[in-house]
């Protein structure tokens, strides 16, 4: 019942207000810009797994998360409104994973889902690379909500610092710097999706199980300590 | 029965200081937090409230500490001072959630019972964006009261409520208050404390500067030194009269007006018409020079 009920404010918060309609333009430019090419291009050797990756994985995955991620949790913290939460007899951990679990749920359906369809539409004839693109996008973004949630609760400016460490860090560093690669979630999940697909273009500078370990950690930790946070959160008074 | 108790609290942000040392016991009836903006009312239920910790002293309620103790909300209701509430969502929903998120066995009676309470009944199926201030404050209270708390905090209530709501939550902290509930609100009005609070707590500048009922809390406010300036047809000879009386200390006359420094003010408000009616002087002016708030917490504070 108090999960559900956590579950009931964090989508009204979520979808409530304007921010929410960012969730439903980004994987909708993403699918509309992926037929326009799908129904334009006459050579479409290797469009659809490098689309996939330099679009959807390293751009718009990271933004759907980070909009859904701080949104179930930082804006309820930054106006103060979670203390409705906070003031009741309710497990911080059931706060912060309820939340988490919103927040994936929501990356599922407007992350994950629109980048295999995309994938679909871009190359109907390699269903399997669509599918192995949807996998590893569900699987980066558990891992993008649990660093977003942390981030949600420790940072105040949790929007600004997981934009430029979406737009820089992900989506730059982590697709061209060798170095830096190794510590991106989108090449860990491309390890899993390279895993899954024989398309020769998707390659990951990370193996597998190193790759596995560290999503785990990643999202383990992040989760840990975004309820360790929350159970000694100072409200801001108005002194 | 429940006792929020604090015990030598102190608390800081960097090397500013909110609360100074502070030792006060909160039980069963309506005690109102009464001090000027800024001197640590909010800082104070905050901690109460269990979302800060002290710096130094402790925080309990019924002699368990309220700081990372979820299970205290079991017994508190608070009404936060933040306007911030889910207000996509309609009155009656809210009151329902926070009802479930208590985890009570029938949240849809409990939110019903709280809305009756507090006379949102019929506003309860609108959103709560569409609501005023005094119906945002209601429903606040309703979700406060949902779980019928033994400990009930309130940060500034009637901020923003109009005359006639105020008169109502009043009636109402007085009903929670006599039926054995803790009831403890904040406010920097003093008419609004004793009219409700049956104790009264002071606080100026971080520091506890007075404890009492209200009777006792208005006669230290009243028998305290206070200029009063005074303006007639004859300054000079109303000077000298008045400095003949005991409820003078002093006076000082300048070219404009007349400084009377009073330490006995219902003897002095008797006095000074029935002097000027046997001398003949016409009184212009008789005003307090320092009658706001902060001056008489100020003196409070020097007291102790």
């Amino acid at each position: 019942m108090v999960p559900r009920t956590i579950a009931r404010l964090t989508l009204a918060t979520l979808f409530g207000h304007r921010r929410g309609l960012l969730l439903y333009v980004l994987p909708g430019v993403f699918v509309a810009l992926s037929v326009l090419l799908a129904l334009t291009v006459d050579d479409k050797t290797g469009l659809q797994p490098a689309l996939l990756q330099q679009l959807g994985l390293a751009v718009i995955l990271p933004l759907v998360a980070l909009v859904a991620g701080t949104g179930a949790i930082a804006s309820e913290i930054d106006d103060g409104s979670i203390v409705y939460l906070l003031s009741k007899p309710i497990k911080r951990s059931t706060i912060v994973l309820t939340k988490a679990f919103v927040a994936i749920g929501v990356v599922l359906l407007l992350g994950a889902l629109p980048i295999l369809l995309a994938g679909v539409v871009l190359d109907s004839g390699d269903v399997r690379t669509a599918v192995a693109f949807g996998i590893g996008s569900l699987v980066a973004g558990i891992a993008y909500v649990a660093i977003f949630t942390a981030l949600s609760v420790f940072s105040g400016n949790a929007v600004t610092v997981g934009l430029i460490y979406s737009l820089l860090w992900e989506s730059v560093m982590g697709q061209y710097v060798d170095g830096a690669k190794v510590l991106s979630v989108q090449q860990w999940s491309l390890a899993l999706i390279s895993k899954l697909t024989d398309a020769p273009q998707v390659e990951s500078a990370v193996k597998l199980p190193i790759a596995t370990i560290l999503l785990v950690v990643v999202t383990v930790g992040g989760l840990t300590l975004a309820v360790a946070k929350l159970r000694s959160l100072v409200l801001s008074t108005a002194e | 029965m429940s006792v929020i108790q604090i015990d030598k609290v102190s608390r800081w942000y960097g090397n500013v200081v909110a609360v100074n040392d502070v030792t006060m016991t909160i039980g069963p009836g309506v005690t109102g937090l009464l001090g000027p903006n800024g001197a640590g009312k909010s800082t104070l239920i905050t901690m109460m409230a269990g979302f800060l910790p002290p710096s130094v002293g402790a925080v309990t309620l019924d002699g368990v500490p309220v700081w990372r103790n979820e299970q205290a909300y079991s017994q508190i209701g608070l009404v936060p001072e933040t306007e911030a509430v889910y207000d996509t969502l309609t009155g009656g929903d809210f009151v329902r959630a926070n009802a479930e998120l208590h985890g009570l066995s029938q949240p849809g009676d409990a939110a019903s019972a709280a809305i009756a309470t507090v006379a949102m009944e019929d506003a309860a199926g609108r959103r709560i964006a569409t609501y005023s201030k005094g119906m945002k404050q209601r429903i606040k209270m309703a979700a406060a009261l949902v779980h019928e708390p033994a400990v009930l905090l309130l940060d500034e209530p009637f901020n923003g409520m109009d005359p006639r709501q105020r008169l109502h939550l009043m009636e109402l902290l007085r009903k929670m208050g006599s039926d054995g509930r803790t009831v403890l609100f904040s406010s920097h009005i003093l008419e609004e404390v004793q009219q409700v609070a049956t104790h009264i707590e002071v606080v100026v500048s971080g520091r506890h500067a007075a404890s009492g009922d209200y009777r006792a809390i208005r006669t230290l406010m009243t028998d305290r030194p206070m200029l009063y300036r005074l303006r007639s047809s004859d300054n000079r000879r109303l000077a000298a009269a008045l400095i003949g009386d005991p409820s003078t200390t002093g006076a000082d006359l300048d070219a404009a007006a007349l400084q009377v420094r009073v330490v006995d003010f219902e003897r002095f408000s008797r006095l000074v018409p029935t002097l000027a009616r046997d001398l003949g002087i016409r009184l212009l002016e008789v005003s307090p020079t320092d009658e706001s708030l902060e001056s008489v917490f100020s003196y409070l504070v020097g007291r102790r």
